[in-house]
């Protein structure tokens, strides 16, 4: 019976790219964020301002914070991708970023006149709202590739993928987003990707058994 | 760093199969069967050996399917012991069976020579038919596997006190009838 699969499988045997893995996550990574940036210039489309809003510091947080993030979710994503793959400085990292804005952040607000403004901004639901639906297309196009893949802690690689996903989401987002305080970002931006996580999270604990 | 001989000639094999031949994939699957076997059916309790080939076909089927999760710089056992060891924790949890071996044994799946274990347990079967079957499966888990009498009783619905019961009447059949001795 064992014999017998041996020779089904041997005779379904092809070829496997040099990096297949790697070129299937980010494949599925770069077009479904594609699909993301159309679905933000029809939704929301990009902030009016964005000329001189080029030219800002926090025009370019913004822009690196989450591409970091995303990258870093990437990274995760990919060694959670094989057996018995285990994270450590991608998490890391991630938090040292985390910790990084907060203490830019706060700098910025020491010279603030009025703090709140920086802080609670005037798109908290918004930011909420769509930085998760702009997060969609890519966390399931990852979670589609991850289950072609060998994930041993599900939940975990699912966690990575929603945090890449989130990123995504969040720096396509940041075209469209016209805050200007770093605490907003540090705090609602975070928070946003972190749904995206858990969301990932709960969906690889089911949907990336195997 | 000084490979071992198995993981060089796996890794080759792997290697070919990842370009394409098929004689080669042919040969690393029967090859890995073969390790794999021993591998499940040590980790696995005697009422359950039967489970083992399940495993063995669950696991090549894994290794078929995922095989681009394999980075050919690495270890080939190292990719192969994270397979088989991920399907029989999935097995395990799916089927709630009580195992041999705690999961953090991460033994090699290599080099195991199951021949002696083999008749060891094929002597332990024949002696433990002679009682009932419910009476057998609780001597193997309190006194073949280590289990405690609560355990084993939970295992088959039973109270603690007929479990002991159940143990020491089977116990002494046997050795009524093997031992040659009086009751």
């Amino acid at each position: 019976m064992t014999d017998d699969l041996i020779d089904r499988l041997a005779a379904h045997l092809k070829p496997v790219r040099y990096m297949a893995m790697q070129r299937q996550l980010i494949g599925a990574l770069l077009l479904s964020g594609v699909l993301a940036i159309v679905a933000m210039l029809m939704l929301l489309g990009m902030r009016p301002d964005m000329q001189t809003a080029a030219v800002t510091m926090i025009y370019w947080t913004k822009f690196s914070y989450t591409l970091a993030l995303a990258l870093l979710g990437l990274a995760a994503t990919l060694v959670l991708a094989r057996p018995g793959g285990r994270t450590r400085w991608p998490w890391l990292a991630a938090v040292a970023l985390v910790a990084l804005l907060v203490v830019l952040a706060v700098i910025q607000l020491a010279r603030a006149d009025d703090m709140m403004p920086m802080i609670m901004g005037s798109s908290i639901i918004r930011s909420l709202t769509y930085i998760p639906i702009l997060s969609l297309p890519v966390l399931l196009a990852s979670m589609l590739a991850l289950r072609r893949m060998a994930p041993t802690r599900p939940a975990l690689a699912g966690f990575a993928a929603g945090i890449m996903a989130g990123s995504t989401g969040a720096w396509i987002y940041a075209f469209a987003c016209t805050e200007t305080g770093m605490m907003f970002l540090a705090l609602w931006y975070t928070l946003a990707i972190l749904i995206v996580g858990a969301v990932g999270a709960v969906f690889g604990r089911f949907f990336l058994r195997w | 760093m000084q490979a071992d001989p198995t993981e060089m000639r796996l890794r080759e094999l792997m290697l070919a199969s990842l370009d394409g031949d098929a004689a080669a994939y042919r040969k690393l699957l029967a090859d890995l069967g073969k390790h794999l076997r021993p591998y499940f059916t040590r980790r696995l309790t005697p009422a359950f050996a039967s489970h083992a080939e399940d495993l063995v076909q669950e696991t090549l089927l894994a290794i078929h399917t995922r095989r681009m999760t394999y980075d050919r710089n690495r270890p080939f056992t190292a990719w192969l012991h994270a397979i088989a060891h991920h399907k029989f924790v999935d097995h395990v949890r799916r089927q709630s069976i009580r195992l041999t071996v705690p999961l953090e044994d991460d033994a090699p799946i290599l080099a195991h020579d199951d021949n002696t274990d083999a008749v060891a347990r094929r002597d332990l079967d024949a002696v433990l038919d002679n009682v009932p079957t419910r009476t057998s499966d609780l001597i193997r888990r309190t006194k073949i596997d280590g289990a405690s009498v609560a355990e084993a009783a939970a295992a088959h619905g039973m109270t603690e006190t007929a479990a002991k019961v159940s143990i020491h009447r089977g116990l002494k059949a046997l050795a009524a009838r093997f031992a040659g001795g009086p009751k």
